[in-house]
């Protein structure tokens, strides 16, 4: 079970800079759980004190928002593509 | 001179000689043609911010014919600026960003209208200063503002053609009322200083030209009504790889603004919605 992992360049700082690797599981929420074994603090940066997504960050699996299937219950599959995805303000 | 601003004023139905050589590339198009030339001619859009994003969005659409563009900004033209905001130019520095953009764009072409307001967009003056535009442009380089223009040009029906950048990433899409908004995809800002701006974390110059080309794209789409524009897409640019990828966006049932129970209806105060105590931080990791 291979889910490929994209991160916005703005939160590459929380997987040592990389955009693009490989990690497992088999819901948002397990994967979620295995990039906090991969770069330890991660899942405190993604989720609120709630143990919901911030709501200035969407997850999406391929191009769905997860918010709309089943949250971090959303299941994925091997060959999925999981994106982080946080708002930007940036237009100057 | 005079008779090109006369001719544009009155909004009358034929194009001057110039007009139809200037636009040729247009109207030569069967999407477009004199009847499209002539809605572009029609129309009015503002844009906030005359910065990275308003800067090319502004010119395409001056070049374009766009018969009236508006713009919103506060700003004087910086050294700093420079490096990508193509209105303004080494002449320009310390002077108001409107000037500089109007200057800019009249000598681009002198058959359109450019109306200027220098002043930061707030809640007391949103109203005001959007309610005469059919499509509302927006360039802000903060969430405070992004949020504004969402709710005000959303209560006034107006469509938004939506566009950030920051460091080497990209985003824009379109939000039609009815067809969701801002809220519906990002229903909080994040803390104060979570996401960096432009101006603390950098952003590649040409990277605003790229999104500023596809809002000023979607904004003559919309105009002309053709094509298939990015309501409920998100376009994500990754200039590194140069990928373009779109994620899909809907609208929100339980969206504040635009969902079934609506509770905005009104414009807040944007500050002390987007100054909430940050519960986390991103740069705890770096």
């Amino acid at each position: 079970m291979s889910i490929k992992v994209r991160m916005a360049a703005v939160i590459q700082k929380l997987t040592n800079n990389q955009k693009e690797f490989d990690s497992e599981g088999s819901s948002v929420n397990e994967l979620i759980s295995n990039l906090e074994k991969q770069f330890p603090g991660f899942k405190a940066q993604i989720l609120a004190e709630d143990n919901q997504v911030h709501q200035f960050l969407n997850i999406y699996v391929n191009d769905e928002d997860i918010r709309f299937i089943a949250n971090l219950d959303t299941e994925i599959k091997d060959g999925d593509t999981v994106s982080f995805l946080p708002a930007l303000a940036g237009g100057n | 001179m005079s008779e090109v601003n006369t001719s544009a004023q009155e909004n009358n139905t034929s194009f001057t000689p110039d007009e139809v050589m200037r636009y040729s590339r247009h109207m030569i198009m069967e999407q477009v043609g004199p009847t499209g030339q002539r809605k572009l001619k029609d129309a009015s859009v503002l844009i906030v911010g005359a910065g990275g994003l308003g800067s090319p969005v502004a010119t395409y659409l001056a070049l374009g014919g766009v018969g009236k563009i508006g713009i919103v900004d506060f700003d004087v033209v910086d050294l700093s600026n420079l490096q990508r905001q193509i209105l303004h130019q080494t002449k320009d520095v310390g002077k108001p960003k409107i000037m500089s953009a109007k200057e800019s764009l009249l000598s681009y072409n002198p058959h359109i209208d450019v109306v200027t307001f220098e002043e930061p967009l707030v809640s007391d003056n949103a109203f005001d200063i959007i309610k005469d535009f059919d499509i509302i442009v927006n360039g802000a380089d903060n969430f405070a503002t992004r949020y504004l223009v969402c709710d005000a040009s959303y209560l006034l029906e107006k469509t938004v053609i939506d566009g950030s950048v920051l460091l080497f990433d990209g985003q824009a899409t379109v939000y039609k009322p009815g067809s969701g908004c801002y809220r519906c995809l990002y229903p909080s800002p994040p803390p104060p200083g979570l996401v960096p701006s432009c101006a603390e974390a950098g952003v590649l110059g040409a990277m605003t030209g790229l999104v500023g080309s596809v809002q000023a794209t979607e904004t003559f789409k919309e105009i002309l009504e053709i094509g298939e524009n990015l309501v409920g897409r998100l376009v994500l640019i990754d200039s590194l790889s140069m990928e373009f990828r779109i994620m899909k966006i809907k609208q929100d049932p339980n969206c504040p603004l635009c969902g079934e129970k609506p509770t905005i209806k009104e414009l807040i105060d944007y500050d002390q919605f987007c100054g909430t105590p940050p519960v986390t931080n991103f740069d705890a990791q770096s």
